[in-house]
């Protein structure tokens, strides 16, 4: 099949960007959006042009490196599914393809189509975590969890951290990404010990490094994890009741 | 070199070892187990005494010095002197606790004087790394993603191994030690198994409490699911995303103490090669790969958890930036690499549809307790699956292998599927791949429960295929996977470099010739939580009051110009092919000569043909742009480079090893009915090769180091799963 596709350039950080349109004549619709870009770059490099710098890795959808918005929608067409499993099965012949960056405030552009998204490490290393050393643990099978609330943690630890939620949002709030923490944490029992300490600081770091939630649940739709909605008002759900339950924890 | 593998005048040796009071804990761990259903199945023939003592040791460290085949004459060259692994001596079952009890600590005060570096965040890399932290030391950790989160611990599907043998399937220590190293191949260190197997059970309890949701019953307990070349329940898993929980557990761990200040974690950061000084490794030069800037950072050690290098192939299971690059530069610096040809092909991956398919996926192990694996009993039936009838299906796993059927080991299910896509009963549009069928287990347990179990790797199969997996068969064929080998390190997981340490699948010393099932993630976490922060302190505690090196010393002066000059050249060679052309060509050779089979003929084809292509990739390769900015065609070309180099190393190493064994099958040595022939007189160690410098593009010939390797409690036995 043929595409026409349009790509974000831009030399680094400072610099401005700009569209360039291209052609690809012999893309097949088992490619994926990677090996379509991997094709296109071939092309460039034999011609001496300089390749697009996108982000990929493990390309079967877990590690969340990969990240272009396609037609103005994060990650693509095919509702919650990550860039690397976007096949060109659902694109026709002829079609136009317009290939960006994920945009948001909090995602400076390093170069092309990569993006930095630092921030999202800054929400986990303010207390984003369990504090137990290596080795301090008691026997997992002393502490009983119920199959349902080891399935519901499961939820939202399915996060793969590739800022789609953050880029789809009009405000760039990361209220699904935070939010999936908390809850995941929230309700296995390790994660109760320090749940509003994790609360007060994962809440904090959120609102310093991204925009307020829009509650328009347009990060639902593309996350490639599939993060219930109801992450999102964990955020605030998790700060109230701190706040109220003040310096208490459980 | 390693002056502190001398525990005051207690010298360690890994043969030879016979003393009498050795052989009472011995008969504690080495009673002849019988896992084959089958009573009569002859096939367990202990080639050992029945005390389990390895009285065949001594001549196989002989056997060290007599094995040269003769072709590889004029391609390598062998070391005398057997290389000592510095395995404690006596009952293996102990080892562990007795080495623990040896090392040298550093106490709480002094361990912000040290610094270490540790290389990749993947679980291994993580894990050492915030322990390390945990206990107080100073740690850089470097990993070329922008997140420690994205290493490529967080693909593996399946699930981990624990020895915790809490139900009543008789598992046990022993039974996981048996399975790893018959799974191997008697080609694994079988006092590193037992570690292994020993710290597999507080991996769990840590990952647990650490966040990683695992499966429970509905009673609560942990759950648990069996894996290939085992007939236990003994891997835990959290859905098809085991790898996933555990590293972005391990990751919230590394960022907490990136929080707390005691690492430093450095992202998009490549290591580029190792700085040696005075026979000690003292630090690394990275290149940071959005600036392009080239640093360097010294420390008291470095660790190396850098994952496997099985994208060597090109399209194999592993995800598109993995690479071989700072084990291979660290090899040209002086490390051993040990068994570099022993790689895993996993039976259950995708197969090549296409020229620009750039992967084959990885089907989770875990499809084959419900999935059956068949292919047509006629070859070159056209038919759609689900019009062949039942008895026109050859279900070739369950009539080989009764005992294991879908659950034979890796190599044996890939060595089986390639046989019937060889005989032309391939199925699919290219002939290339076998059914993976769920019909029976779908009528049998319902669509629901095998949704619950493999729902995300359905979606998976369906996104990369366009074929419903509930419906239809999957279509599987072996890929390149798990990378046995890796640097060569002692017990104490330290290489041949004096500070340089070694963790994950980066290492080498678990898993043989073949990796069991859900070891791998076992094997980093081990490595990573339980091992290297015993062992690197014992180092670190000679060097109290030393100061890292000087970045001004020469040392660190001329690796940082080695870098920026390989750098250069790279960028200079201004020819016409990207670098993935070059990757593309180099892993059709190997998957066709150094593949699932390989010959004398076809490896000495492929070392023709590499150096050819390593020639062509030197006057012919364009790399646009320049190396002071984000620049991905030259981090390519720079790990392409390294491949080129290590291809060469892998079919000089299956050349070498005259033998069949796990993964490495060599044609000239195979059973009558097509199983691997293995030679325990003649090739019962592991080869470690030293690197020398050739003249020009070529490395020099490699020299063949040889570990004996010695079994005290799983009797060298024949492989056999039937």
């Amino acid at each position: 099949m043929q595409l026409t596709i349009e790509v974000w350039r831009q030399e680094n950080a400072e610099a401005e960007g700009r569209f360039v349109t291209y052609q690809v004549d012999d893309a097949t619709p088992e490619m994926s959006l990677p090996e379509l870009l991997d094709r296109l770059n071939d092309q460039l490099v034999e011609a001496g042009d300089e390749p697009i710098a996108f982000d990929t890795d493990c390309r079967e959808g877990i590690c969340g490196t990969c990240g272009i918005t396609v037609n103005d929608v994060p990650h693509g067409k095919v509702p919650n599914t990550p860039t690397c499993r976007q096949h060109l099965r659902s694109y026709d012949d002829g079609d136009h393809l317009k290939l960006e960056p994920f945009r948001a405030a909090s995602f400076p552009v390093v170069r092309d189509l990569v993006v930095d998204r630092t921030a999202l490490d800054k929400v986990i290393a303010s207390g984003g975590y369990v504090s137990v050393d290596a080795g301090t643990a008691p026997d997992a099978d002393t502490r009983q969890i119920p199959f349902k609330v080891a399935e519901t943690a499961l939820d939202f630890s399915g996060c793969i951290g590739c800022g789609a939620c953050i880029a789809a949002c009009p405000n760039g709030a990361a209220h699904l990404f935070s939010g999936a923490l908390l809850s995941h944490m929230s309700t296995l029992p390790q994660g109760k010990p320090e749940r509003a300490k994790r609360a007060r600081s994962v809440v904090a770091t959120t609102e310093e490094e991204f925009g307020p939630c829009s509650v328009y649940a347009e990060c639902v739709e593309v996350c490639p994890a599939g993060i219930p909605i109801s992450a999102i008002s964990a955020v605030n759900r998790e700060a109230a009741r701190t706040a109220i339950r003040r310096t208490k924890d459980d | 070199m390693n002056s502190f593998r001398d525990f005051g005048s207690k010298r360690r040796s890994t043969f030879g070892s016979a003393s009498p009071g050795n052989n009472a804990p011995n008969d504690a761990v080495a009673k002849p187990q019988q896992d084959s259903p089958d009573l009569q199945a002859p096939q367990e023939r202990p080639s050992v005494e029945a005390s389990g003592q390895d009285t065949g040791a001594k001549s196989r460290a002989e056997s060290v010095r007599k094995q040269r085949p003769a072709s590889t004459k004029g391609f390598v060259t062998y070391s005398s002197e057997p290389l000592n692994g510095n395995v404690p001596d006596g009952d293996p079952l102990t080892a562990w606790s007795r080495r623990k009890l040896d090392y040298k600590l550093v106490s709480p005060l002094n361990r912000r004087k040290f610094k270490v570096i540790v290389v990749g965040t993947g679980l291994a890399g993580a894990g050492c790394a915030a322990a390390l932290g945990e206990l107080g030391y100073n740690v850089v950790s470097y990993t070329f993603h922008d997140a420690a989160r994205r290493a490529h611990s967080v693909a593996a599907q399946g699930g981990i191994n624990s020895a915790r043998a809490k139900k009543v399937d008789n598992d046990s220590l022993e039974r996981f030690v048996k399975d790893t190293v018959k799974g191997g191949d008697f080609r694994a260190r079988e006092a590193d198994c037992f570690r292994l197997g020993e710290e597999s059970v507080r991996v769990i309890d840590h990952m647990d409490a650490i966040g990683a949701p695992f499966a429970r019953e509905y009673g609560g307990e942990l759950r648990t699911r069996s894996f290939g070349g085992v007939q236990v329940s003994r891997t835990y898993y959290t859905r098809g995303q085991t790898g996933q929980q555990l590293q972005v557990a391990a990751a919230r761990a590394l960022q907490r103490q990136v929080g707390l200040g005691t690492v430093d974690l450095r992202t998009h950061r490549e290591v580029l090669d190792l700085i040696v000084d005075d026979g000690r490794a003292k630090g690394v030069v990275v290149r940071d790969l959005y600036s392009g800037e080239i640093e360097a950072e010294t420390a008291h050690a470095v660790v190396l958890c850098t994952g496997g290098y099985g994208n060597v192939y090109f399209r194999s299971t592993l995800a598109h930036n993995s690479n071989v690059t700072a084990a291979w530069r660290a090899h040209r610096r002086g490390a051993y690499f040990a068994s570099p040809s022993c790689i895993q092909f996993h039976p259950t991956a995708l197969p090549v549809s296409s020229h620009w398919q750039s992967k084959t996926t990885l089907m989770s192990e875990s499809l084959r307790n419900d999935g059956r694996i068949w292919v047509p009993k006629n070859p070159g039936d056209d038919r759609p699956a689900n019009q062949i009838p039942e008895d026109e299906r050859d279900y070739y796993l369950e009539r080989k292998y009764p005992s294991y059927g879908n659950l034979s080991p890796r190599d044996i299910s890939s060595r089986a599927a390639r046989e019937q896509i060889e005989a032309g009963h391939g199925v699919g549009p290219l002939r290339n791949s076998v059914y993976l069928d769920f019909r029976d287990a779908i009528d049998r347990l319902g669509k629901k429960t095998i949704e619950e179990r493999y729902g995300n790797l359905f979606e998976m199969y369906f996104d990369a295929t366009g074929e419903d997996p509930y419906t239809e068969p999957m279509r599987i064929a072996p890929g390149a996977h798990f990378a046995m080998g890796g640097l060569w390190s002692d017990y104490d997981m330290m290489t041949s470099v004096d500070g340089l340490f070694v963790g994950g699948e980066a290492g080498w010393g678990y898993h043989g010739a073949n990796r069991l099932g859900a070891n791998s993630l076992l094997s980093a976490c081990v490595d990573g939580w339980f091992t290297l922060p015993y062992s690197i302190p014992n180092f670190l505690a000679n060097h109290l009051g030393e100061a890292p090196l000087d970045l001004d010393a020469p040392a660190v002066q001329r690796t940082v110009e080695d870098v920026r000059a390989r750098t250069e050249k790279l960028l200079s060679i201004g020819g016409t092919k990207g670098a993935d052309h070059f990757h593309r060509a180099l892993g059709d050779i190997l998957y066709s000569d150094c593949g699932v089979a390989r010959t004398e003929s076809g490896l000495k084809n492929a070392l023709k043909e590499i150096r050819a292509l390593r020639e062509a990739f030197w006057t012919d390769l364009r790399i646009p742009g320049t190396g002071r900015q984000l620049n991905q065609e030259l981090e390519r070309a720079g790990r392409i480079a390294d491949y080129l180099e290590m291809a060469e190393l892998m079919c000089l190493d299956a050349l070498d090893r005259d033998e069949s064994c796990g993964a490495h099958f060599r044609e000239e040595h195979q059973t009558p009915d097509g199983e691997a022939m293995r030679d325990d007189d003649q090739w019962c160690f592991v080869s470690a090769w030293e690197h020398t410098d050739g003249d020009g593009l070529h490395p020099g010939q490699p020299v063949r180091h040889a570990e004996p390797l010695e079994f005290r409690a799983v009797p060298l036995q024949t492989r056999n799963y039937a």
